[in-house]
């Protein structure tokens, strides 16, 4: 794609002297493997989670929505916060593997797979949401537009909550196609290098006869970018389709033109420290550090450097243009005066806590390349970011127009729990991918070695570039 | 080295000249008192006939506001006094006169502003451009980087000249500055502590100082290092970069609200900033497209491949999509909700302006999505050329459609004053450009990139 000559200046970004095949066998190496105990430990943990979460969404569906905390005021509170924040965290994933590709961001190729796992897993669970907050479930195929026996009754596509499922159904039909194109010469790979014949048998299926051949190639890199392409309005569309299930509405507060680029902001912000979460602690235990490096750590923490400075100014700007607007119901909204000293002062400040006074301390270039300080940071931001949905969703609606109907949000233990039970269903999902999965796309890495590894960059340096 | 070509340095100063004059015909045409008015539209009704569209159409508008049905005394009540006020039949028939005279005599000031800004902000634009390459490490784009520089080199004149009108336009943009308006008005009291003089003032100091300081600096440490051993200039630079993009982040919000969001004072958006930020970057990465094609085709810039001008038409296209994304943004979600406060200022824009309004739409997105969606296409240079032509004239209706709903509301034309401006603004920008570029070497030597950026291939 590029040239081949890299400045002397960029830092490599596969360190050690790794060849081609020390490159298969490191990505090989979990998944040929065997799982040992800490791994098993935390998938019991994670599954158990997951098996109470479904408890209380069985419990909800069976017994209805009244077991959850809302009122006739508060319609939406945990679910809808979940779901955002979920949508939100896989937008990274497409991120890291469309836009950054299209930016040509060669150290994107160590995170990209593991950010497009996430991203599947995310929406997975995202999409529980708009299924088991409904009040008849067992109606929600009426969202789609099927003719039907009611004289061919149709879906009104005026609604933001029908966009909603386009958008996020395409958004996961999209992203698992990408993310499996992308699997095929690394499923291949695994086929060629295990032992076990069972293996061999699912990674043949898997990787659906990839034999690499030139002509495979081109189309393989050609279909990348046309689905790079598509991805990135579609990464930004969703989002933003989301944000419209807010900002279409009257309520002071939700309705607001900024939300869909501060949405989609917040969402890669999100996404990245969940990214840098899940990395983190990867890279230890998969042995990844020569690829998963500190450079690439930093970078990441540029990208939410950025992305949180964007959210940051669309704070100020909602708060700024809440008080020039002089419309006395805005002092009410989630980034106003009202919020910072009403009932909820603890959510409006752990959003600013969590996401502008924190992640600005990754301005410290020390800090921003230590690891452990890294994944403090991320966690922050992942709680910041869910008491932005919170408190976008909650507090704006607490104190509405009329204050006859003014009410408070207390969650219930089946709230609480059908949330822990998505992030047990993710980690489950995450944790089965992590040892059957190539977890870094190593047939792109292969491709940057020479440019971008340490030893041959030294190489380089000793013989000249030419 | 570049050197203005003779034929198009007499010709930026023929345009100069003719647009100075034009724009003095424009001042000094205005109608001076009621009577003058009175005259114009006798003319007018004579040319018209009795059958004036706009008076069928006043009562459908006025319908539209929920409260106004309800009778109600409310701040929806307020802006929808604007938004008649905007509009020919807003009160009896003296005030309207009045109206009338003060829109007239705004013309020449929002023909003016139109084509300043437009200059002034596709600098601006290249400017964070410029900023992001250095900031971000970008390897393909350091052979464009004196380019780049040539074309801020207007930044200086252009804020300058934009800074003086809004200061001056007065009452003519900002009717804020009217004591006698705000006296009588709520909303606009409430809004004194950021809406007033000595605020506003010194807002846009901060702003232009700001944008030409870090333009100012970044050239010189750019030009300091192509004489170098080392990278300090560089890095010096690249922090300079980014503390300018913090900086420019915030204040590009502020002078939006300030310079535009205010001409409307009861109507806000909070999209509004980053909106005109899509139109401002675009229109700079379209320049840059422009002049790197003319100064290839001069034969001067042999390190600029057509991989180059792919990349450039890639970011044309792109932001062209992502200015329709937010303006679809902030349009739908108006259009939607459909508020009494925020729908006045698409209502005016549509009911007056509607050739305009969507015609824009096709020249900044359907025409680069079209033209630029093929990758050979991006690489030939008179079609990029076509697709920056659109786009430019699209996004000076943008802006003229930012400016002139907004202060000369249906009183509008394209006549003299807005030719004049904008060729004497062309003019300026062709001559300041041109002898920016022509200082120095076309290529950054000894940048930390230039040798991946030369062997750049796509």
């Amino acid at each position: 794609m590029s040239s081949h000559y890299e400045a002397p200046i960029r830092e490599p970004l596969v360190l050690g002297e790794k060849s081609y095949h020390d490159i298969s066998v490191d990505v090989g190496a979990p998944v040929l493997g065997k799982a040992n105990k800490s791994w098993w430990i935390v998938f019991t943990i994670a599954l158990v989670a997951f098996l109470w979460g479904l408890g209380c969404i069985i419990y909800t569906i069976s017994t209805g929505i009244g077991v959850w905390g809302l009122n006739k005021t508060v319609g939406w509170a945990w679910d809808i916060t979940n779901f955002v924040w979920w949508v939100g965290i896989g937008h990274a994933g497409t991120l890291i593997s469309a836009v950054l590709l299209l930016f040509r961001q060669k150290w994107r190729m160590a995170v990209n797979r593991s950010a497009e796992a996430m991203t599947i897993f995310a929406v997975v669970q995202a999409g529980l949401f708009p299924i088991i907050h409904m009040g008849r479930p067992w109606l929600a195929y009426w969202v789609l537009p099927i003719p039907n026996q009611f004289g061919s009754l149709w879906v009104n596509f005026n609604s933001p909550l029908l966009w909603d499922v386009f958008a996020i159904s395409t958004y996961l039909s999209i992203s698992l196609v990408f993310w499996w194109t992308g699997l095929l010469p690394d499923f291949a790979m695994i086929r060629d290098r295990t032992d076990s014949p069972f293996q061999k048998k699912i990674y043949g299926i898997l990787s659906f006869g990839w034999s690499g051949r030139v002509k495979d190639w081109q189309r393989f890199e050609e279909v990348s970018l046309v689905l790079a392409g598509l991805a990135t309005p579609l990464v930004l569309s969703v989002h933003t389709i989301v944000s419209f299930d807010f900002a279409t509405s009257v309520v002071p507060g939700w309705h607001s033109t900024i939300y869909p680029p501060y949405f989609v902001a917040g969402a890669i912000f999100s996404g990245f420290a969940m990214v840098q979460t899940l990395l983190i602690i990867m890279r230890k235990v998969s042995h990844l550090e020569s690829y998963i490096t500190v450079l690439h750590i930093e970078y990441m923490n540029k990208v939410i450097l950025l992305t949180g400075g964007i959210v940051t100014v669309a704070y100020a700007i909602e708060f700024f243009i809440g008080w020039y607007s002089g419309v006395p119901y805005e002092n009410y909204t989630y980034l106003s005066f009202g919020a910072a000293t009403g009932p909820y002062w603890w959510a409006f400040w752990a959003l600013i806590t969590c996401n502008f006074i924190v992640p600005l301390t990754l301005w410290v270039k020390a800090l921003r390349r230590n690891i452990m300080y890294t994944f403090f940071v991320a966690l922050i931001i992942n709680i910041g970011m869910w008491f932005e949905r919170f408190d976008i969703i909650v507090v704006n609606i607490t104190k509405d127009r009329l204050t006859s109907s003014w009410a408070m949000f207390q969650p219930t233990f089946v709230d609480i729990g059908t949330f822990m039970g998505t992030i047990g269903f993710f980690f489950v999902l995450f944790l089965l991918y992590a040892r059957t999965f190539p977890v870094i796309a190593q047939a792109e890495v292969k491709t940057i070695l020479k440019s971008s590894g340490e030893s041959f960059k030294r190489l380089r340096a000793e013989h000249g570039d030419d | 080295m570049y050197t203005l070509p003779t034929k198009l340095k007499l010709f930026s100063i023929i345009l100069m000249v003719l647009g100075l004059v034009g724009i003095i015909f424009g001042f000094l045409t205005t109608p001076k008192t009621i009577d003058d008015v009175r005259k114009i539209m006798a003319e007018q009704e004579s040319h018209h006939g009795e059958g004036h569209a706009v008076d069928g159409q006043d009562g459908a508008d006025t319908a539209n506001f929920v409260d106004e049905a309800r009778g109600e005394e409310g701040y929806s009540g307020a802006a929808m006094e604007h938004a008649t006020d905007l509009k020919a039949e807003g009160h009896g028939a003296a005030s309207h006169e009045e109206h009338v005279l003060h829109q007239l005599q705004t013309r020449p000031w929002s023909a003016t502003f139109v084509a300043a800004f437009f200059f002034m902000m596709i600098a601006l634009g290249v400017l964070v451009f410029y900023a992001i390459q250095f900031a971000s490490q970008a390897g393909w784009s350091p052979v464009l980087y004196r380019i780049m520089e040539g074309i801020t080199a207007y930044l200086l004149p252009g804020s300058v000249i934009v800074f003086l009108i809004v200061v001056f336009a007065g009452t003519h943009f900002y009717p804020w500055q009217d004591h006698e308006l705000v006296a009588g008005d709520k909303i606009l009291q409430d809004k004194s502590g950021y809406l007033n003089f000595p605020f506003f003032l010194i807002r846009g100091v901060i702003y232009i100082l700001g944008w030409n300081l870090y333009r100012y600096f970044s050239r010189r440490n750019s030009l300091a290092q192509a004489g170098a051993n080392n990278y300090d200039h560089y890095r010096k630079n690249f922090k300079a970069s980014v503390f300018f993009l913090i900086f420019f982040l915030v204040t590009e919000a502020t002078m939006s609200w300030d310079w535009f969001m205010s001409m409307t004072p009861h109507w806000y958006s909070t999209l509004f900033a980053w909106y005109i930020f899509a139109t401002m970057f675009v229109s700079g990465i379209t320049v840059i497209a422009l002049v790197t094609i003319h100064l290839k085709g001069l034969g001067l810039i042999p390190f600029v491949s057509d991989k180059h001008l792919h990349d450039l038409g890639k970011y044309i296209f792109a932001f062209s999509i992502f200015w329709t994304y937010l303006w679809f943004g902030q349009f739908m979600l108006i259009w939607y909700a459909n508020i009494p406060e925020e729908v006045t200022y698409f209502i005016i824009r549509i009911q007056e302006y509607q050739g305009l309004f969507f015609g824009m739409l096709i020249l900044n997105f359907v025409f680069p999505i079209l033209v630029l969606m093929n990758s050979d296409y991006k690489r030939i240079p008179w079609f990029v050329v076509i697709a920056a032509v659109f786009v430019l004239v699209g996004h000076y209706i943008d802006v003229f459609l930012l400016v002139m709903p907004s202060t000369v509301g249906h009183n509008w034309s394209f006549g003299i004053p807005e030719i004049a401006a904008l060729l004497f603004f062309m003019g300026l920008f062709i001559f300041v450009v041109g002898m920016g570029l022509g200082k120095v070497s076309l290529k950054p030597e000894n940048d930390p990139f230039i040798k991946e950026s030369e062997n750049y291939h796509f």
